[in-house]
């Protein structure tokens, strides 16, 4: 595990120090705030194209349900509308719960063995709750970045920003978010290291994805709270590359290039590695089909045929004894 | 007294890399290969003898060429197997939700690192990550190690998907083992336990290879037990052509115990309402073992029950207590040997109900049926007759999980008898535990496994029999009624397996029957004195 860790700090740290020797040392201003954040924005997006694609084009030969309810089965027996859908409905509001509550997740219970109890179950939604706490304020993160990208800020971005800085005690504001993602993703982080069965499934990518967006949120921690950016600057800079007019932010510090090259990089990894995960859930057909595989006929476009034994030549080997046992066969039927 | 036996006593693996430990092939924990003779019969590929304790597997030379352009395949044709490979985060949720895993704490055997023995395979030849930072993103070569870990674990899996329930995405260990399976019958490395009764239903027709006359014979002894017990004589029609239904049943039904008293009950059951029904020689297997094998020999297997149904012009299908048969019959038959359209929708002759659900497949499962009977009053049941028994009922992992047959069994069981008793919350209904002898593990060699695989549910049973005194298990699976009872005696003793309609035989009241002294297993129908209080 050690040795997994130590690569995945290496690697954080490697990226950490490209955009500080390449803006500090070498001076390419230009190549690390716009020609990385083009390019990487150009690999998010075909990769998450290709990737959307490669699944959507393989197709789904049989409907294979988890069924977690009771069928539709006689009248008076009362099913289970989405543990066991059978509405085109009922699919999307399992979907739903899945993609906006994480619903599986809240199943969880931990297992464990006990010489005279044998097994013991316990209820656990630690997973899910940082689970949760993490992508709502990963998402709140990014909607709040949007006010660098319009102008006049959308209301309900202004709106996201007030609701979100509760803290203004501290200035600048502190956003709630912030924290919670922080502290979020450091559970999920010694989760890894302390539980025996997450760390030992675990491989240097995992520990290096939570490391990169640890060092996504800090940076942008440190360019807001600590070297307090000029935001003018800054927004003239992302206006800049949303209108493909591209303008080199010339007040900022090194800390803004650090996080602008990490979020850069955290896009065009995400198609790659298992972020993606993010996409998939969407297609995947143990959770958005329909339990109806016996009253509706699911197509295979590549069901083909296949070498069977037909009842002729069944019945060619059996006859003999069948009809010595007075069992009905095809062919005596015929020429009697 | 039983002895003590000993309970696994650590989930929590040690910090090593799983990918640097071999694998191990220890008698008792793995099942043997397949006879030539089956593999031929059945045309696989790369037919020989071999077993999997053996150094050289005599692989053709091509191997690794032959599994990699198969696994490309694969990823073109099963959308599940390309995003269950790309998904995973392996956050561990499913870690401990396998019964293999809770029972031998091989940390291999959490449904999350089977998964990666192929997806550390697909990372290295089929992804870009996988190929620039290799064994940091979790990627490694195919060696022979790895296919020797391939068979061993996709051979520890009994398909039960119980960890996809928990799985935030859905991924479903069970596609992962069958695209395994099919990966490693591309070089002929196959059990016996899945190829030889495979070989036998496709040539008789069923798994244990009666051939039409002793078939005939075995259900003319059930004629003989059922006129014993109720002094009725009935018949059992078979391969009678335009009868209304035809009826199939795993093969165990009629030749394994106790799976035979099950076979009394639907025989008893089909007499008194007198339904027009056919048995078949031809399709006498409700099982298909080709699931456990590829999909191209689940459908070859499967084929024969639509075409003897077109042969004997029935108007619709109905079928027994089976767990994998059901799994095929209700998420796959239609789609590979449909479309059935020279059937009807299904109507039950005796109700007049529709059974919509099956208007497509026009195939019932018979606790559907029967609890129709039940509930529109068409059956005199005796509830007294089973009070030998307190029953708790063992929800089969295809039959829950794929099918979603929860209350209809429950709904007969609260008809036939008076004492029920549900096991813990945690291991019935969706979260049911497999009996660990599943997808084609329930041979003999590899009973550690089982035993093993099995002890979740041992400790379900063991938790209503300590509370509420259960001494009977019902469940509707030819796989449970064959390994409970081993599962059960080893880890518990005094609790005994049934299926259901061995219960509805005994309370089933039929008219002119005599006064029933013994219940279908020739036992009096209450608990002798000695026994109470068991």
């Amino acid at each position: 595990m050690v040795e997994r860790l130590a690569y995945a700090f290496l690697f954080t740290i490697f990226l950490i120090l490209v955009p500080l020797i390449g803006v500090g040392i070498l001076n390419l201003q230009k190549v690390f705030s716009i020609f990385v954040p083009y390019l990487a924005f150009l690999i998010f997006l075909f990769g998450l194209v290709y990737r959307v694609l490669s699944w959507a084009t393989s197709p789904q030969p049989f409907k294979i349900p988890l069924v977690a309810g009771q069928q539709r089965s006689l009248k008076w027996i009362k099913s289970s509308y989405i543990e066991s859908p059978y509405t085109k409905t009922g699919v999307f509001l399992r979907m739903l719960l899945e993609i906006i509550f994480f619903r599986s997740l809240l199943r969880e219970e931990k297992v464990e063995t006990h010489p005279k109890k044998w097994l013991l179950f316990t209820s656990k939604k630690a997973l899910w709750l940082g689970s949760i706490i993490f992508h709502y304020s990963l998402l709140v993160i990014a909607l709040r970045h949007l006010k660098l990208f319009f102008e006049p800020v959308p209301s309900f971005v202004s709106l996201l920003h007030r609701a979100d800085s509760l803290f203004e005690i501290f200035l600048p504001t502190v956003y709630i978010t912030d924290i919670l993602a922080l502290l979020a993703l450091l559970f999920l982080f010694f989760r890894r290291i302390l539980v025996r069965q997450v760390m030992y499934v675990s491989y240097a990518t995992d520990y290096f994805a939570l490391l990169l967006i640890i060092s996504v949120i800090l940076s942008g921690a440190l360019v807001r709270y600590f070297f307090r950016v000029d935001l003018f600057d800054v927004k003239r800079f992302t206006l800049g590359l949303v209108s493909f007019r591209p303008y080199v932010p010339e007040v900022v510090g090194s800390a803004f290039y650090v996080h602008l090259f990490l979020v850069s990089f955290l896009f065009a990894y995400f198609p790659f590695s298992k972020l993606i995960h993010a996409g998939g859930i969407f297609l995947s057909p143990t959770r958005n089909l329909e339990n109806t595989s016996r009253e509706k006929r699911y197509i295979n476009p590549w069901n083909y045929p296949v070498k069977v034994r037909s009842y002729e030549e069944w019945e060619d080997e059996f006859r003999e004894m069948m009809r010595e046992a007075g069992i009905p066969v095809e062919k005596e039927e015929k020429e009697s | 007294m039983k002895e003590e036996k000993s309970v696994p006593s650590d989930l929590s693996p040690k910090d090593e890399n799983w990918m640097d430990k071999k694998v191990e092939f220890k008698k008792g924990t793995y099942c043997y290969g397949a006879p030539l003779k089956h593999q031929k019969y059945l045309d696989l590929p790369h037919p020989r003898e071999w077993q999997p304790h053996n150094e050289d597997w005599n692989l053709p030379e091509n191997w690794k060429e032959i599994i990699l352009e198969g696994m490309k395949s694969l990823l073109e044709k099963y959308r599940s197997f390309k995003l269950f490979m790309d998904i995973c985060v392996r956050c561990g949720a499913c870690a401990d939700k396998c019964h293999f895993f809770i029972g031998t704490g091989d940390p291999k055997n959490m449904p999350v690192l089977r998964a990666e023995l192929l997806r550390s395979v697909y990372r290295r030849y089929f992804t870009l990550s996988g190929k620039i930072f290799g064994r940091l993103s979790g990627a490694r070569d195919l060696t022979y190690d790895v296919l020797k870990e391939w068979f061993y674990y996709f051979y520890q899996c009994t398909e039960c998907r119980r960890c996809s329930l928990y799985c935030p995405y859905g991924i479903d260990t069970c596609e992962i083992t069958m695209m395994g399976r099919e990966l490693l019958n591309l070089l002929g490395l196959n059990i016996q336990w899945v190829v030889e009764p495979a070989s036998n239903s496709f040539r008789t027709g069923n798994h244990l290879g009666v051939p039409p006359p002793a078939f005939k014979e075995t259900m003319g002894f059930a004629v003989d037990e059922i006129e014993e017990l109720t002094g009725i004589k009935i018949d059992v029609p078979i391969n009678r052509k335009g009868a209304e239904i035809l009826f199939v049943a795993p093969s165990a039904d009629y030749f394994a115990s106790p799976h035979w008293y099950t076979l009394l009950g639907y025989l008893m059951l089909f007499h008194e309402i007198g339904l027009d029904y056919t048995w078949s020689t031809f399709a006498s297997e409700g099982g298909n073992f080709g699931l456990f094998h590829s999909y191209e020999l689940m459908k070859r297997l499967n084929a024969k029950i639509y075409e003897e149904a077109k042969r004997l012009k029935v108007k619709w299908i109905l079928g027994g207590e089976c767990g994998h048969m059901w799994r095929v019959i209700h998420q796959y038959m239609d789609t590979m040997n449909g479309p059935a359209d020279f059937l009807e929708e299904p109507i039950s002759p005796i109700t007049g109900t529709k059974f919509e659900n099956a208007k497509s497949t026009k195939m019932v499962h018979i606790a559907e049926f029967t609890a129709d009977l039940i509930y529109h009053n068409k059956l005199v049941l005796d509830k007294k007759r089973n009070d030998k028994w307190i029953v708790t009922f063992h929800d089969s992992c295809n039959t829950a999980r794929s099918v979603g047959l929860f209350e209809e069994p429950r709904y007969i069981l609260k008809n036939v008898c008076n004492y029920f008793y549900e096991m813990p919350e945690n291991t019935i209904r969706e979260k049911t535990f497999c009996c660990g002898s599943g997808a084609g593990l329930g041979a003999d060699e590899n009973l550690e496994a089982r035993l093993k695989g099995g002890f979740p549910r041992a400790y379900a049973v063991r938790y209503v029999k300590e509370k509420f005194g259960v001494n009977m298990v019902a469940c509707m699976c030819a796989i449970d009624k064959a390994s409970l009872p081993i599962l059960l005696d080893y880890w518990l003793g005094g609790v005994e397996v049934c299926g259901i309609h061995e219960l509805v035989g005994n309370a089933l009241v039929m008219k002119g029957e005599k006064e029933r002294t013994k219940n279908l297993r020739g036992e009096p129908l209450q608990r002798e004195e000695n026994e109470k209080g068991l």
